[in-house]
């Protein structure tokens, strides 16, 4: 789960890190209150969308009037906002991060990883901020210092120190970047965060270290134990259909082409997927509909694939551990019916033979396969309007 | 032989008398696995499907001699679950939950390194199907019919595809050693390369198929090596070639977030280590019989 920049400050200002004063405003109105609360005379105004890159977009204005703040906020909020992580759709703008703007002698890069290879920790530190990781990696691969944190005792205070005076820090600044880095490290630890960034981390004439920018993820396997993080969910920046799918507790992520696919199994429902472009054809949608298929789920799930306009054929490929085909199979018929797209069905494992005689004898017009090629070459077929025995 | 279990191993179910668990348990029993007991806290003492209850997994283990376990723990105890299983010293815990945190596996693992490598227990999992040597015993959640006995050894972070597999096979009268389910998280007990090892080993096994998936580094891991190391042929597969960037698919490990992440880089990478890479998931049963036939 992602939040937004005015989130992750609030909970990271929780632990110790620096942030700059700000408030959240979904109006100009707002907007313009919140400035003249902060008080000064420069401000930032930040579209809070899910996404990095926002000030090369557009996302993030320097105003030095009220009436600059206004202006800032009027065109920001409900724009659509391209970055180069939304994809050529963009992000609908529905709230503002209003900030007193502060003055910086230096940018540098400062984030936590969960890395996968080494099941651990990772920091992640570059004087060169500003840009992102990948272009650092790229133009100053020499500026980054990297250090993994040992699960047992966790991130010690040497280490933060480390890269600290490698940051090139004065002693002033090494003391508050240090309490950067540790706060941060705890927070990714006490909130099960998956990622952490700060970038850029600024360095002020006065040798204050501050969050200037803050990116959070959070593991969804420990929501349970976060409520904090939980409620900072944004619905707007959901999927509508994906959110659907998740209260059936069902997975989908909608693609572009015209097969509508309902698998069980994360693994099966991909190389469904591939076995379709393989077979010629184009998948709709990933949709696991995981184990206990119950036919009020596997309803639900009919129901959002053909939500998708662009789906013209409906590919059910089960193969049953925990499920029984029998009992997908009666869910498939209730939902098949009234059906005006075609419907192929591929059952196999747990109950099989029950499953198909349900398919067989229900009356209705449906497609079965045996093999999993079957089912996606018949799936290309009828999505073209060919007809299939 | 097998790897990981056959059916002399003594099999204990954590989560024993919960509904899921007594239900896959019996399928166990019923394969001809050999389950011993089981342990509920709270309910030591009872019996369940005709065997012991335990309090405590060092109970269960002292009173059975149980070497390894099925887990069937919810998410938020599922952690101290495989802790107390390394605590008793069981050689092999087969963790089927789904829905861990991340940070939970990493202690986890960081637990398990207290113990010197022999004793060290073995974790599968979680949020997989588990293991089954085929013909002998059963540790975990599958469809025991589709697994015929044989020489190919199947490992697999997906559950279904690994299904997918041995049904494929089986249809080309292929049968199976052992197939283990390393699961679809980011973090597992154990990987692609420790199972390999395994089948490397194992006299029976001629053959291995390798089942992977989009995000994480273990199938190119493994691929190296099994150049360096495997003398048996290793078919590979990766799915999710047509799955978008940035986005989970279903597991929570299947992400596309780093270099090296996706479906066509792996299987590249599989393919230039000298794997039979098969081109889709409905070519792996024929993919296998091209990799036994070039023995």
């Amino acid at each position: 789960m992602d939040i937004h920049e005015y989130q992750a400050k609030s909970l990271l200002s929780g632990f110790g890190v620096a942030v700059p004063p700000g408030g959240v405003a979904y109006s100009p109105d707002q907007a313009v209150y919140v400035a003249t609360e902060l008080g000064g005379a420069h401000w930032a105004v930040k579209a809070q969308i899910h996404s990095g890159g926002r000030g090369k977009a557009g996302g993030v204005k320097l105003c030095r009037t009220y009436n600059d703040v206004a202006t800032a906020a009027q065109a920001m909020l409900g724009a659509r906002l391209v970055t180069n992580q939304t994809g050529p759709e963009g992000k609908v703008v529905h709230r503002l991060y209003v900030e007193k703007a502060t003055a910086f002698e230096r940018e540098l890069y400062l984030g936590f990883v969960l890395d996968r290879k080494i099941e651990r920790i990772r920091v992640i530190a570059s004087a060169e901020g500003g840009m992102e990781i990948e272009e650092i990696a790229h133009t100053k691969p020499e500026s980054i210092m990297q250090i993994e944190v040992e699960p047992a005792v966790g991130l010690q205070p040497f280490q933060a120190r480390q890269i600290a005076f490698g940051l090139g820090l004065n002693l002033k600044q090494v003391s508050q970047a240090v309490t950067v880095i540790l706060g941060c490290y705890r927070a990714f630890r006490d909130l099960d965060a998956t990622m952490v960034e700060i970038n850029p981390l600024v360095v002020t004439k006065d040798d204050q270290v501050i969050a200037l920018d803050a990116k959070m993820s959070f593991d969804d396997n420990a929501l349970f134990r976060r409520p904090q993080v939980t409620e900072m969910r944004d619905p707007a920046e959901e999927d509508p259909r994906e959110a659907q799918a998740a209260e059936h507790g069902l997975n989908y992520v909608g693609l572009s082409g015209d097969i509508g696919c309902i698998i069980n199994g994360a693994g099966l429902a991909m190389a469904t997927m591939d076995n379709i472009k393989y077979a010629g054809g184009e998948p709709a949608n990933f949709l696991d509909v995981g184990g206990g298929a119950s036919p009020e789920r596997v309803g639900a799930a009919f129901r959002l694939v053909l939500s998708d306009r662009n789906v013209k054929c409906i590919l059910v490929n089960i193969f049953a551990g925990i499920n029984r085909c029998d009992w997908v199979a009666e869910g498939v018929v209730q939902a098949a019916k009234g059906l005006s797209i075609p419907l192929v069905v591929r059952l196999a494992g747990t109950n099989v033979e029950e499953g198909q005689k349900i398919i067989r004898e229900c009356g209705l017009p449906i497609v079965t396969a045996d093999s999993l090629m079957e089912a996606c070459e018949k799936s290309v077929r009828l999505a073209r309007g060919e007809k299939v025995a | 032989m097998s790897i990981l279990i056959d059916e002399k191993t003594r099999i204990i179910v954590q989560g024993f008398t919960g509904d899921k668990a007594s239900f896959h348990a019996a399928e166990m029993i019923a394969y001809g696995t050999n389950v011993v007991g089981g342990v509920t806290p709270g309910k030591g003492g009872k019996i369940h499907l005709d065997r012991p209850v335990f309090n405590t997994v060092r109970d269960a283990v002292e009173q059975t001699g149980a070497q390894a376990s099925l887990a069937f723990v919810p998410p938020p105890y599922a952690a101290d679950a495989l802790m107390e299983a390394a605590d008793a010293g069981l050689e092999l815990v087969c963790i089927i939950t789904d829905g861990i945190p991340s940070q939970d596996m990493m202690r986890v693992k960081r637990y398990l390194r207290r113990y010197s490598k022999e004793k060290r227990t073995t974790i599968v999992g979680p949020n997989c199907a588990g293991i089954i040597s085929a013909g002998k015993a059963m540790l975990g959640i599958m469809p025991s019919n589709i697994y015929m006995p044989g020489n190919v050894g199947i490992v697999s972070r997906s559950g279904t595809l690994g299904y997918e597999a041995a049904a494929q096979m089986k249809a080309l009268g292929i049968g199976v050693t052992t197939s283990v389910g390393i699961g679809g998280d980011p973090i597992n007990g154990s990987s692609f390369l420790d199972h390999m090892a395994r089948f490397q080993e194992d006299p029976d096994t001629k053959a291995v198929v390798m089942i992977g998936e989009i995000g994480g580094p273990q199938e190119a891991e493994a691929a190296a090596w099994i150049k360096e190391h495997m003398t048996k042929p290793v078919v590979g597969y990766v799915a999710g070639m047509t799955a978008p960037k940035g986005r989970r698919m279903g597991h929570a490990g299947a992400i596309i977030s780093a270099a090296g992440d996706t479906a066509a880089e792996k299987a590249e990478i599989m393919a230039s280590y000298g794997l039979f890479v098969s081109p889709s998931a409905s070519e792996l049963g024929a993919t296998v019989a091209k990799a036994l036939a070039s023995i």
